[in-house]
């Protein structure tokens, strides 16, 4: 197994500023020379539209490989979440800070327990 | 198109009949041969479902403990950490590398998280207060990162597989009710032409025979009428030359000779 890429991609986090907090401590934050970030912090005065175009601006960069999003902000822009079918980057769905995770919003894995017949 | 047509346009020739069992065979051993690779991968794909089904339900507990523990860091450190972290934002220190492993031919990316040793700004955060609560913090959410990113490759190789194994199956089944019914039908096609040459060839052999005895019968009765006639006409003959030899005993005696011109 060859390593494509030498340089290493990033993890883009759209969540909320404490999820985020937590994620930057742990090292995944970058800031590039033009100011361009990779995560997005989402409070109740971010408009769907931001992070609808956030959400599409990670996907379509070439550095990107993993988009963590908290599902409520999820849930918020489920018709451009559910198009998402590309292998890379890859979509994560986490659980977010004030609500508890439930695995039937997840679309991955209501497909994945569809397959498996656990519906 | 239905099922005598469906076959391909042509010359039922015994050239093209080797090519078509040519063909046949090689659809034959490509169908074994992808049917494998979709076994493989519904293997692989099965065993890939509890996975992340399984990996999914442990993410929630996971998450629930780094958020625990960012409280306790927001606690001791009080809620000025959270600024002093937005503002240290420089050049990520943890990263993903991709590799690729191979399931049957399907190439599958495959992530590693690698978080670069050295100081970070990070590491200082909070020195001043609730440092280690700060530092388990992190901890925490590294750990979790590493569960996240192996949760991303169970995905990622998903929909990867699923992918594959539709296209896999669908050559598979393609191969199965298209390519090589429309073989067969040629080639029983062109068996069938080739045999209608065959009876076509042994019965204008047969007329040619026949019309050959016929021929030759006909020769040979004209033959034997021809030979009777000879043997008579040699019987007379002698008769003839009996009379003549006496008539004209002497040449110079007939006076309605031709001149002889020289």
């Amino acid at each position: 197994m060859a390593r494509i890429d030498q340089e290493g991609s990033l993890v883009a986090v759209i969540a909320d500023e404490d999820t985020i907090t937590g994620f930057l401590l742990a090292g995944v934050g970058d800031v590039d020379i033009r100011k361009r970030s990779n995560f997005l912090v989402v409070d109740s005065k971010t408009t769907v539209r931001t992070i609808e175009a956030s959400f599409k601006d990670f996907t379509n960069r070439e550095d990107i490989a993993i988009i963590l999003i908290s599902q409520p902000i999820a849930n918020m822009i489920r018709h451009v979440v559910a198009n998402h079918n590309k292998p890379v980057p890859a979509l994560l769905e986490i659980p977010s800070k004030d609500s508890p995770y439930d695995p039937n919003q997840d679309s991955l894995l209501t497909r994945v327990k569809h397959l498996l017949g656990l519906v | 198109m239905s099922g005598s047509t469906n076959r391909y346009t042509v010359p039922p020739t015994v050239t093209v009949l080797t090519v078509m069992k040519a063909r046949l065979v090689g659809a034959t051993k490509g169908h074994a041969l992808l049917k494998k690779k979709a076994d493989a991968l519904t293997v692989r794909y099965r065993q890939l479902l509890r996975e992340i089904v399984e990996a999914k339900n442990g993410m929630g507990d996971a998450m629930k403990g780094s958020f625990f523990s960012l409280a306790e860091a927001k606690y001791a450190g009080g809620d000025s950490i959270k600024h002093t972290v937005f503002d240290n934002v420089d050049r990520a220190t943890l990263k993903v590398y991709s590799s690729q492993e191979n399931i049957a031919g399907v190439k599958i990316p495959k992530f590693e998280s690698v978080s670069e040793p050295g100081e970070t700004k990070m590491e200082l955060t909070g020195l001043g207060k609730g440092g280690q609560q700060i530092q388990g913090c992190r901890k925490a959410y590294l750990s979790a990162i590493q569960l996240l990113v192996q949760l991303a490759n169970l995905q990622t190789a998903f929909m990867t597989l699923d992918v594959a194994l539709k296209v896999t199956n669908r050559r598979v089944n393609a191969l199965e009710n298209v390519v090589k019914p429309k073989i067969e039908n040629t080639i029983a096609y062109i068996k069938g032409e080739l045999d209608e040459l065959e009876r076509e060839e042994f019965f204008r052999l047969k007329k040619v025979q026949k019309n050959k005895q016929k021929v030759a019968a006909q020769e040979l009765a004209r033959k034997e009428a021809q030979a009777a006639e000879a043997a008579a006409a040699y019987d007379t003959g002698l008769m003839q030359d009996n009379t003549n030899g006496i008539t004209s005993a002497n040449l110079l005696t007939a006076s309605n000779d031709a001149d002889l011109v020289f």
